[in-house]
């Protein structure tokens, strides 16, 4: 009996086919909007650098008054009184101004530090991870010996040692130094378990199978795919380092007078504390709320970035 | 023992296999003890060298006055040779490193006829009781605030645990220590005409130890809180904790012995950076609050440029820490049966 033989046409496959593609960073992009934490902190952010760029413009033309004035009729007076918004501190100086133009040594070091600190780590990361064996051990027991070393204490150690005279910027040099020091360790392990997680992916071996040179493959493989956690931890970097330096200024060992910092206004601010609680309170929230702004974009990153996370 | 005729019991061998499994895993248990013991010593070694070097790469001598009027050189001869810097630094070096070992860190270059040591007994008791009080706050707390919010999750409750999480561990413990000084002291003193208020600073009163105690906690109860939370979370959704709820245990069996014990295993892990956290802390805090410990010394010491008093708080420092690392380790060890030892 012949049976009736179905004849099958060869169907188009109905591949699912998005309308439009997305890309990684478009989508993380897109759900980076969509945090609302993280767009107000992004918006802080850039306030903030407004400021800190357009403060010595507003003391040049006459629209703030200078920091370094000194208002000897009204000396730790509470904010509103004799056109001082903010109020004054103990040598009669405008506490608004020194705010604003304070936000340019917190900046400084929370970004300009990160930049210190991404190419050192990615270099020593990639090259322990992908060709581990010596270079690998060292690093990790040195990093082992880091553990053991807090890092706000070696910080103290190296500007107790190493000073700087002149301008802030120049006396920031040091400040710099020693917190990529201790910061760039962090990094480093990060993009070696990033690099050895990813190693032994089936896209790699295949890569590598087919003859990729090895700068190649890490250039266009391994940097691309673990890109994120990178980026995530330079920007939970920034509100540290802000942080070290805030504490260097109020312990007395940062930035000099008559450079404003917000450390060193906490500091000046409590040796008035009773006459006038404002002017360590305003610093203070400052040094806070920016801190906080950092790290909900640092926050808001690692949800956007994390491929895991997508709808 | 008699020997019982018949059929072995089902599993009877069993146990003695466990036995010697346990055996076999606390033997080695030793060796790796006893290797993480020995390596603490390179730590501290280049912990010493480190700072040893940076100390000796400072521009100028500590001598130095900023500015005003200099010591005469026949001084300045002497104090080097007081202070055997007139030797080379490699000798010095040496020399200092066997001095350690004796426990003598040297004197102090800016507390005359004081040495070291006696400067840190000193401090020793301000610092160690902010630090017991705070760490007796973290755990309770962190841990507390961390299983609430995870069994609340999404809810009201979870939120404000979140969000003052978020916001303490934001906001550096020297801004939160003016903060609460500006509110509890200042402002309160204001506001109830002297009758209630706490010390700015100082030491003697249980008053002076409450908000030094809250700034140095507050950073790590968040910490710890956030690392609870979610590992709660992650514990909640495992299949043993839905056999748990299956068989109709109450709530509260559940959470403690199912969910916790479990739960509270990586919390573990985080005591050691707390109690590191703790040590760097107490620098802060007792500036903020002037109390006369350690991590005071220790900022004196970095502003006048006391060497050898830098040097044996640093070694210090990173002794306690590098001790405390070890007990969380070993600790985890006993805590989490999944461990292999390396």
């Amino acid at each position: 009996m012949a049976l009736p033989v179905a004849v099958v046409e060869a169907a188009p496959i109905d591949w699912e086919v998005p309308e439009e593609q997305i890309g990684l960073w478009q989508d993380a992009w897109i759900r980076f909007r969509r945090n609302r934490l993280a767009v107000l902190g992004a918006a802080v952010v850039l306030f903030l650098i407004a400021v800190a760029v357009l403060s010595p413009l507003l003391v040049h033309f006459g629209l703030l008054a200078s920091p370094l004035t000194q208002h000897v009729e009204s000396i730790e007076t509470p904010p509103g009184v004799n056109g001082h918004p903010f109020g004054t501190d103990i040598l009669g100086r405008d506490t608004l101004a020194r705010l604003m133009v304070g936000s340019q040594v917190s900046l400084t070091v929370g970004l300009l530090v990160q930049g210190i600190i991404f190419p050192i780590g990615l270099a020593i990361g990639l090259t322990a991870g992908y060709f581990g064996g010596r270079i690998d051990n060292l690093l990790m027991r040195f990093t082992d010996i880091w553990y053991a070393f807090p890092d706000l204490l070696f910080v103290l150690v190296v500007v107790s040692v190493w000073q700087l005279k002149g301008p802030w910027y120049l006396q920031l040099i040091p400040i710099f130094g020693a917190i990529a020091l201790v910061n760039w360790v962090g990094l480093a392990r990060l993009v070696r378990g990033q690099v050895l997680s990813i190693k032994e992916k089936e896209y790699i071996e295949a890569a590598r199978s087919s003859g990729t040179p090895p700068l190649k493959l890490i250039l266009k493989h391994l940097l691309p795919n673990s890109i994120g956690p990178i980026i995530v931890t330079l920007t939970f970097g920034i509100p540290n380092a802000i942080f070290l330096e805030a504490v260097l200024s109020f312990l007395g060992v940062g930035i000099q007078p008559p450079q404003p910092t917000w450390g060193q206004m906490v500091a000046d601010g409590a040796e008035a504390i009773y006459a006038n609680p404002s002017g360590v309170v305003f610093p203070a929230l400052a040094i806070g709320f920016t801190l906080l702004a950092f790290s909900f974009i640092g926050d808001g990153l690692r949800d956007a970035l994390d491929p895991r996370m997508r709808r | 023992m008699a020997v019982v005729a018949g059929r072995p019991k089902r599993g009877a061998l069993l146990p003695k296999r466990v036995a010697a499994v346990t055996d076999s895993r606390l033997g080695s248990l030793g060796v790796y003890v006893v290797r993480r013991i020995l390596w603490m010593i390179p730590i501290v070694f280049f912990v010493i060298v480190i700072t040893f070097v940076l100390m000796h790469s400072a521009a100028g001598s500590p001598w130095d006055k900023a500015g005003g009027r200099q010591l005469s050189q026949v001084v300045v001869d002497n104090l080097n040779k007081k202070y055997g810097l007139d030797r080379p630094v490699f000798e010095q070096f040496l020399l200092y490193i066997w001095n350690v070992l004796h426990f003598d860190f040297g004197l102090s270059y800016q507390y005359q006829g004081k040495s070291v040591l006696e400067l840190i007994a000193g401090g020793w008791p301000y610092t160690a009781t902010i630090g017991v009080l705070a760490f007796l706050l973290i755990v309770p707390i962190g841990v507390g605030l961390g299983v609430l919010a995870a069994l609340r999750q999404n809810t009201r409750v979870d939120y404000a645990t979140m969000g003052f999480a978020t916001f303490a561990a934001s906001f550096p413990n020297f801004v939160i220590g003016a903060l609460m000084i500006v509110f509890f002291s200042v402002l309160t003193y204001g506001w109830t005409g002297g009758n209630f208020f706490l010390p700015a600073g100082g030491w003697g009163m249980d008053d002076h130890l409450i908000m030094p105690a809250i700034t140095l906690a507050l950073l790590p109860i968040a910490y710890t809180a956030r690392l609870t939370r979610a590992s709660t979370l992650e514990t909640l959704r495992q299949d043993y904790i839905r056999t748990a709820w299956a068989k109709g245990l109450p709530e509260r069996l559940v959470v403690v012995r199912h969910v916790l014990k479990n739960s509270l295993i990586p919390v573990v892990t985080t005591l050691g950076p707390t109690f590191a956290f703790l040590v760097t802390g107490s620098v802060i805090v007792e500036t903020v609050f002037s109390i006369p410990g350690i991590g005071r010394a220790f900022v004196v010491a970095v502003t006048s440029r006391d060497y050898p008093m830098i040097l044996g708080t640093t070694v210090l420092f990173s002794i306690v820490i590098a001790i405390a690392n070890l007990v969380v380790d070993i600790l985890y060890v006993f805590i989490d049966p999944r461990v292999r030892l390396t």
